[in-house]
């Protein structure tokens, strides 16, 4: 089948260094990866397009890049998944939210730096065990999913946080400290927890879910994410309106079944901050002067005791 | 066509505008709706982060009553949708179905795992059909440039949204722009996060996307923005003139609910469809839709 590939291309070394768009039409095999394609063009038709790959099984991670806007990695990606018998014509960029080094191949330093933040190494307590330390089986079975992570950067080019906050540690970072979180041998759970817990950590999380969309691998890091702010709540680290807005929320719906719009920013920032109370008022202004503010006579649903007996229940488990 | 109809808490506290407009539309279409007065929140996601059980019986609590009502549900609200959506995947596990039910035995329901839920922009698409929405249409919103916004949780993830089942799904938003007789403004953000998750935790984040995607809507020439999700409105429309201070400008960009534009095209009171309870004015857009463009 014919093919034609929109590239995104950048050469530092040009006169004018910016990004520009290149198309190169292709002969190619139907059951072709869109690498397949991109080997072909470098090889017969443009030997200057630079790309990374190795394995061409997605094991490696090194040729994540994005097709049709969205990360992918193109030794897993099928041409035809990704076009329509009618046009087949797909856009491929490099990784968003890295730098380019040159065309498709982007500087992973930023996402070591990260993962090294969250120092993903075993700390374990006490002196060294005198042999094997053996973990309960269903432990170990419940990190494999976590530890599919193939450090390829597709969720840290997809994440709608780190476009617009280079300080977040990010998806892949966040789901690698949630890997030592839940590992039995690993003892540093209250300093971690405390660290991911600081601005840049778990709380910065939109809960987008772009990262989980793009995961080649399954290790959906929004979710190891929210396991986290659950984890850092209970160890006590609730002293942050994220924190804080997480409960207040959660008292609301238990209380009256629904959401109290009106006192949820209110207990997020705390009855004592009032500077951040301050904050609100121009924005609460516009919405009375509009009749957009929340009723201050919060209703509680019908049978709201039932909701209150769902908590009770579920909390006792 | 009748729908258990779950409003959710947004729609008649911050965005008061949106319920009325809803409700006003469906008639128009012949929607029947019957309100689930006794429904709780969905827990948005954010009650999910303290505790996955507790947010999945609150749903299936409220799936049980739609089948008892012997309707499916409709939504109007990304939020609500997709975590509902999220619910009801994970509730189609039968060990797992029967630890919550034992939970809402006390209620006397029990949910039986057969539930529809759907927001109003796909019972557009799947249950009425474009053809039939094109024909309650009298005025056609010619000339009109709209840039969609999804939210998050109508379009990831695509598993538990059943795209593979529903693939008109993907681009329902546009169109349904398109049988208003509106013009589709394609931009980045159309399906990115509006920020509205974290105003409370890290507002520089939240308002930096906010002025990011109405801006890059206007810049590709959007008149205005439309949305099914109100959690996405309070932070576009709410917060866009403090998104604009951040940037020293004014960014001017209206910010539609779903069934206001509808309501626009069927040539319904604007003021009925609470167009003058938005904090970015709308009339620009209005005397836009008299003209004819």
């Amino acid at each position: 089948m014919e093919v034609t590939l929109n590239v995104k291309r950048f050469d530092p070394e040009a006169p004018s260094s910016t990004s520009y768009r290149q198309e190169y039409t292709l002969e190619i095999e139907d059951y072709s990866t869109v690498l397949d394609a991109l080997i072909k063009v470098r090889e017969e038709i443009d030997g200057s397009l630079a790309l990374r790959c190795s394995c061409r099984a997605a094991i490696c991670g090194s040729c994540a890049m994005r097709v049709n806007g969205h990360a992918k990695l193109v030794c897993k990606t099928k041409i035809q998944d990704v076009t329509v018998p009618e046009r087949r014509i797909l856009t491929v960029e490099p990784m968003g939210n890295l730098p380019v080094v040159k065309d498709l191949v982007t500087d992973m330093k930023p996402f070591w730096d990260r993962v090294r933040a969250v120092q993903p190494w075993l700390q374990p307590d006490g002196p060294e065990p005198e042999q094997e330390y053996v973990a309960p089986n269903e432990d170990m079975l419940h990190l494999t999913g976590v530890m599919g992570c193939i450090m390829c950067g597709a969720c840290v080019s997809d994440c709608t946080v780190l476009e617009v906050d280079k300080n977040f540690l990010g998806p892949a970072a966040l789901a690698k400290a949630y890997r030592f979180i839940a590992d039995p041998r690993d003892a540093a759970d209250k300093s971690r927890l405390e660290a991911y817990s600081q601005e840049g950590g778990i709380w910065d999380c939109t809960r987008c879910m772009e990262c989980v969309e793009v995961c080649p691998k399954g290790v959906a890091p929004m979710d190891r994410i929210m396991v986290l702010r659950e984890r850092a709540i209970d160890a006590g680290y609730n002293d942050n309106t994220g924190a804080h807005h997480t409960e207040a929320f959660i008292d609301s719906v238990e209380h009256s079944g629904r959401l109290d719009e009106l006192r949820l920013p209110i207990r997020t920032f705390g009855i004592l901050n009032i500077p951040a109370l301050l904050g609100l008022l121009p924005v609460g202004l516009r919405a009375l002067r509009r009749g957009k503010m929340p009723s201050p006579f919060h209703k509680a649903i019908p049978g709201a005791d039932k909701v209150r007996r769902i908590f009770e229940k579920v909390e006792k488990k | 066509m009748k729908y258990a109809f779950f409003p959710g808490c947004v729609s008649r506290g911050g965005c008061p505008e949106l319920y009325p407009a809803a409700i006003a539309v469906c008639e128009n279409l012949g929607i029947e709706l019957e309100e689930m007065l006794g429904a709780a929140c969905t827990g948005a996601g954010v009650l999910q982060e303290k505790n996955q059980m507790l947010g999945d019986s609150l749903n299936a609590r409220t799936f049980a009553m739609a089948e008892e009502m012997g309707m499916p549900i409709m939504t109007i609200c990304s939020t609500c949708q997709g975590t509902m959506s999220q619910a009801h995947h994970r509730l189609k596990d039968q060990a797992y179905r029967a630890e919550v039910n034992e939970i809402l035995s006390e209620e006397g329901l029990e949910y039986k795992g057969e539930v529809v839920i759907k927001h109003l922009l796909w019972i557009l698409v799947e249950d009425i059909g474009l053809d039939n929405l094109k024909a309650k249409v009298t005025t056609p919103l010619k000339g009109l440039k709209v840039a969609p916004f999804y939210g998050c949780y109508i379009i990831r993830p695509t598993g538990a949204l059943e795209f593979d089942k529903y693939p008109e799904r993907e681009d329902s938003l546009e169109q349904v722009i398109s049988a208003l007789g509106a013009e589709v403004v394609e931009f980045e953000g159309k399906t990115k996060c509006c920020g509205f998750p974290i105003l409370t935790i890290n507002e520089r984040n939240s308002l930096t996307m906010v002025a990011n995607h109405t801006l890059d809507a206007k810049e590709s020439g959007a008149d205005a923005m439309v949305t099914p999700c109100p959690l996405c409105h309070l932070n576009l429309d709410g917060y866009q003139p403090k998104a604009g201070a951040q940037r020293q400008m004014q960014i001017d960009l209206p910010i539609l609910h779903l069934p206001q534009m509808i309501g626009l095209a069927m040539g319904m009171d604007p003021k009925a469809m609470g167009l003058n309870r938005h904090i970015v004015p709308t009339a620009k857009i209005l005397s836009q839709v008299a003209l004819g463009g």
